[in-house]
């Protein structure tokens, strides 16, 4: 079987298969090698501590305990194995009823919803109240309270096989409840079921062990675990092993019962802990002065930034060698695809990228401030006070646990140690200020109680809270309606005027880039391959730029013919190619492009490309080529 | 701040209120319905036992005049409605009936016993609670995204393997190291603070190993959440993010879960009282079956089972006073 075999090749699956194996094989052995030996009474020698003879001593009646703990195996697995069959027949049985009976069913799933709330050991004593004390009455009390947990396995697992389309097709096909059951649902939940009946066998062994040490299951001269350690606490003065031994074991058997189960889940399901890439040695390099000298006017200033990650095959660079700077008042947009490096490029800046990504630069400069050196706790108070960030989702970019205002209000209570009320007042006005009517309710209302629309503008407010000189909004408007779009990006245009805020707006979407910034970079594969003003966009010199362009739809669009995508797939970051990395999908490129990657260099006094062939003409329309192809580019 | 804004503040606070409170109206009849059911299945319970209960309970010698006697006695001869009728009436009234062993009344006994029980088993899982969720937290923090590799191996086996122990058989090892060969703490009976701590650690140990677990594997992905992003660019410091904005977006599931563990706890009693001859409900349910004292059984099944009904609907309840997203998705 497919499991059985994926199981044991993950080393903790071979070791719990191995396991299993010498407690099974102990259990069918013991009492046919050891059975007579571990009955023999010896009246001399009775209640001994451990000696030579009996590794672990003897018990009231002289016989070895060793033995008896071996022997014992075999009546402690084969009771809890044959309850924990008595759990998964009832539990199945109770589980798949409400696909068959209907109406009937829904009062059995109700039922095993009170039922399955009570623990397990309660359900057997209750049982046992019924059942009186013995293995037959202990085994049936076992299986049957592991019953409403099976039973609720089951019926989850149903479910979710029976709104499967196949399932659906047999019985709209007329074909009867019975045999959907048998042939479709059964065959399909076999797995789990075996492996959850695995794990259970576990459990009912550490339940069956509870009962007969209460003194509720195994009744003398047969014994079990359980047994053996009521036994053993009588004496746990003169000899603390006689307990402490069939504890043991029922540790070790029922751990093997439960581990064969876990890896076998795990081997089944999907790997979730997955192996974390191994960070690579990545060795920060430092060009020393190399940094122009900031202008009054300069708000953000960076040269040849880039991200690296650790990767299967090594260090993978998805930002490599970004550089370009931001004054006062600016508005630049970064557009490119997805995987281009355009958010990454934002949280760099922001510092917020996390271990194991590792961001260096040349220059990284904010008003004035290198951000490479210096106390991390100025650059915190610096970043905190002057740099907001707005971020795509606003919908889980908010804590759901906490107030509006309070989350508004923890910014100046810890930046500018505002008192709670000064900060609630603040952070009200922050609120009134992003247009947010009657601040004062909604700042006591939880996330959940915005729309999406409100939520962004109070992610924009929240940023408000210190004095920003520069916003970094990625894909701010991506998860909202078009008209609520529109709010987001007059807000956003409304707070530059008023105060001159620098704002570095990131999308893929270049409509949305043409209606609000001064400025266009666009990435491709980790770099900046064209930079220049909004105004000029329709002289655009890439390539690249250019099939960007030719994608968006606008009024003229005719909308009778496919919707035009840049050909070609975007480059993997851990595969970029030699070369110029827009050369593999460039109607341009040639032997030239695909071995040398061109600069990023000045071609017009607010401009600059890198591409060898930079505003030369087409040989076909990018558009053209684009209906040619299938392939749809996000 | 002028009454035209107070007033629907004070408006939204009613409306949360009144959320909150239909939340618990409906949590309090699915109580109530879940005690019935108990109340029957206890009920029913003694008409389950194979052949006459009270002839089981007293031997084969006991005379056909004596049998006959208690069957009254017990109201066994009256039409099985009748006696459901009678035997609600006297749960609700506190009758819980009277010892077929003793002669006592059963509310008597349990009166007696049930404090000793209930307070090892809130103290066990207070312990648990405080113990778990920093070390989970911890945990979390130093192992997020693949760091520390050895410590988080070494955390997921230890805790692995102490929370496969049972109880009991802590208990019994507790016992024989701390009470026989090191001597420091008593290993039976109620008697001062010091006769806690044994049963106190056997019963708390495996569920706080188990919650440390849940604490962490909630905590990781929390912290991997947009708004923590969110709360690091708002440059609050670490333990602010930590504490502040993620601990309480792990508390849903953490709670959910230790509710379970709790109501287990109660009832994981039963066994470690055993263990350390604790003189609470654990002893009496244990001996009342083996001597087959039926009222006696079944009063006690009947209080452990309310005990846990009573503490999922508390749990749930305080949920959803700290997720508000709870009574929102059940509504």
């Amino acid at each position: 079987m497919r499991a059985v075999r994926r199981t044991l090749r993950t080393p903790l699956g071979a070791a719990a298969a191995i396991l299993l194996a010498i407690v099974l094989l102990t259990a069918v052995f013991a009492p046919i090698l050891w059975g007579e030996q571990a009955a023999v009474v010896d009246t001399d020698d009775i209640l001994a501590g451990p000696s030579p003879e009996h590794p672990i001593g003897t018990d009231g009646l002289g016989r070895d305990l060793l033995l008896r703990v071996l022997v014992a195996t075999r009546l402690s697995v084969s009771l809890a194995l044959v309850a924990t069959l008595v759990a998964v027949t009832a539990g199945l049985v109770l589980g798949v009823a409400p696909l068959l009976l209907g109406r009937a069913g829904r009062a059995v799933t109700w039922f095993v919803g009170i039922a399955v709330a009570f623990p397990g050991l309660l359900l057997a004593l209750f049982f046992a109240v019924i059942f009186g004390t013995g293995w037959l009455g202990a085994t049936l009390a076992i299986g049957l309270a592991g019953a409403p947990s099976f039973a609720r396995l089951c019926q989850t697992l149903v479910a979710g096989v029976a709104s499967r389309d196949y399932v659906a097709a047999a019985r709209v096909g007329g074909i009867g409840r019975f045999r959907v059951l048998f042939r479709h649902i059964l065959p399909n939940i076999g797995e789990p079921l075996i492996v959850n009946a695995t794990i259970g066998a576990g459990a009912a062994l550490l339940s069956f062990a509870g009962l007969s040490f209460l003194g509720l299951g195994i009744q003398p001269p047969a014994y079990d675990w359980g047994r053996l350690m009521m036994e053993g606490l009588s004496g746990i003065y003169l000899n603390p092993l006689a307990a402490l031994a069939p504890g043991i074991a029922v540790v070790i058997a029922g751990l093997a019962f439960n581990l064969v189960g876990e890896a076998a889940a795990r081997a089944l399901g999907i790997e979730s802990t997955g192996i974390v890439a191994r960070l690579a040695a990545v060795q920060p390099r430092r060009a020393v002065g190399a940094s122009a000298p900031a202008s009054p006017d300069e708000i953000l200033a960076i040269r040849d930034l880039t991200v690296t990650f650790p990767g299967q095959e090594g260090p993978v660079q998805p930002v490599r060698g970004v550089s370009f700077s931001l004054r006062r008042g600016e508005v630049v947009g970064i557009v490119g695809e997805s995987g281009s490096g355009k958010s990454l490029t934002a949280l760099a800046i922001a510092q917020l990228v996390e271990e194991p990504g590792v961001v260096d630069a040349d220059t990284l400069r904010f008003v004035g401030a290198d951000l490479l050196e210096g106390d991390p706790a100025d650059h915190r108070r610096l970043l905190g006070n002057s740099l907001a960030m707005v971020f795509q989702d606003p919908m889980t970019s908010f804590n759901p646990t906490k107030r509006m205002g309070g989350q508004l209000a923890e910014v100046a209570t810890h930046h500018h140690g505002m008192s709670r009320r000064e900060a609630h007042d603040r952070a009200v006005d922050r609120l009134g200020a992003v247009r947010i009517t009657d601040p004062e309710r909604r700042a006591r209302q939880y996330p959940h109680e915005f729309s999406g629309g409100m939520r962004q503008r109070a992610m924009i407010g929240m940023g408000l809270m210190g004095s920003p000189k520069l916003i970094i909004a990625d894909e701010p408007t991506t998860a909202l309606d078009v008209t609520v779009q529109q709010q987001v990006l007059n807000l956003l245009r409304s707070i530059r005027d008023d105060d001159d805020v620098a704002i570095l707006l990131i999308s893929h979407d270049v409509s949305v880039i043409a209606e609000i910034c001064d400025r266009v970079l666009v990435m491709y594969a980790g770099r900046i391959v064209e930079d220049l003003p909004v105004s000029e966009l329709s002289r655009a010199r890439h390539p690249y730029t250019r099939a960007l362009l030719a994608a968006v739809p606008d009024m003229q669009t005719d909308l009778d013919r496919p919707l035009a995508t840049v050909p070609g797939r975007p480059v993997d970051p851990a595969h970029v190619p030699a070369g110029c990395a827009f050369a593999p999908r460039c109607p341009l490129a040639d032997a030239h492009c695909r071995a040398v990657d061109p600069d990023l260099v000045p071609v017009a006094p607010t401009a600059r490309v890198a591409c060898w062939h930079a505003g030369e003409p087409l040989p076909t329309p990018v558009a053209e080529v684009a209906r040619d192809t299938e392939e749809v580019v996000a | 701040m002028t009454s035209a804004t107070a007033l629907p503040t004070r408006e939204a606070r009613r409306a949360g209120d009144h959320r909150w409170l239909r939340f618990i109206a409906r949590r309090t009849g699915r109580l109530l319905v879940s005690l019935w059911v108990l109340m029957t299945a206890a009920f029913l319970m003694i008409h389950l036992i194979p052949g006459d209960p009270v002839r089981v309970a007293l031997g084969p010698t006991a005379s056909a005049e004596l049998v006959e006697a208690r069957r009254r006695a017990l109201g066994l001869n009256d039409p099985l409605i009748v006696q459901y009728i009678e035997y609600f009436r006297g749960v609700l009234t506190g009758d819980l009936g009277t010892s077929i062993q003793t002669g006592l009344p059963v509310a008597q006994t349990i009166a007696q016993r049930l404090p000793a029980t209930a307070s090892l088993a809130v103290l066990a899982f207070v312990c648990a609670v405080i113990v778990s969720v920093p070390i989970g937290v911890a945990v979390a923090v130093a192992t997020r995204r693949g760091r520390a590799r050895r410590l988080e191996l070494g955390f997921a086996s230890g805790s692995i393997f102490v929370s496969a122990i049972p109880d009991f058989l802590l208990g019994v090892a507790l016992v024989s190291i701390f009470g026989v060969a090191l001597g420091w703490l008593p290993i039976a009976g109620r008697s001062g603070p010091e006769s806690y701590i044994l049963p106190v650690v056997a019963l708390s140990l495996g569920p706080a190993a188990v919650l440390a677990r849940i604490v962490r594997v909630e905590m990781l992905s929390v912290l991997e959440a947009d708004f923590v992003r969110t709360a690091r660019a708002k440059r609050l410091p670490p333990w602010r993010i930590y504490l502040s904005h993620a601990l309480p977006n792990a508390v849903t599931a953490t709670l959910t879960l230790a509710g379970l563990l709790l109501s287990s706890l109660v009832v994981g009693t039963v066994l470690v009282e055993n263990v350390f001859a604790w003189p609470g409900l654990g002893s009496t349910i244990v001996s009342s079956i083996q001597t087959k004292d039926y009222p006696m059984a079944q009063a006690t099944v009947l209080v452990y089972g309310a005990g846990v009904l009573i503490i999922n609907t508390i749990v749930d309840a305080i949920l959803a006073m700290l997720d508000p997203r709870t009574t929102v998705a059940e509504n």
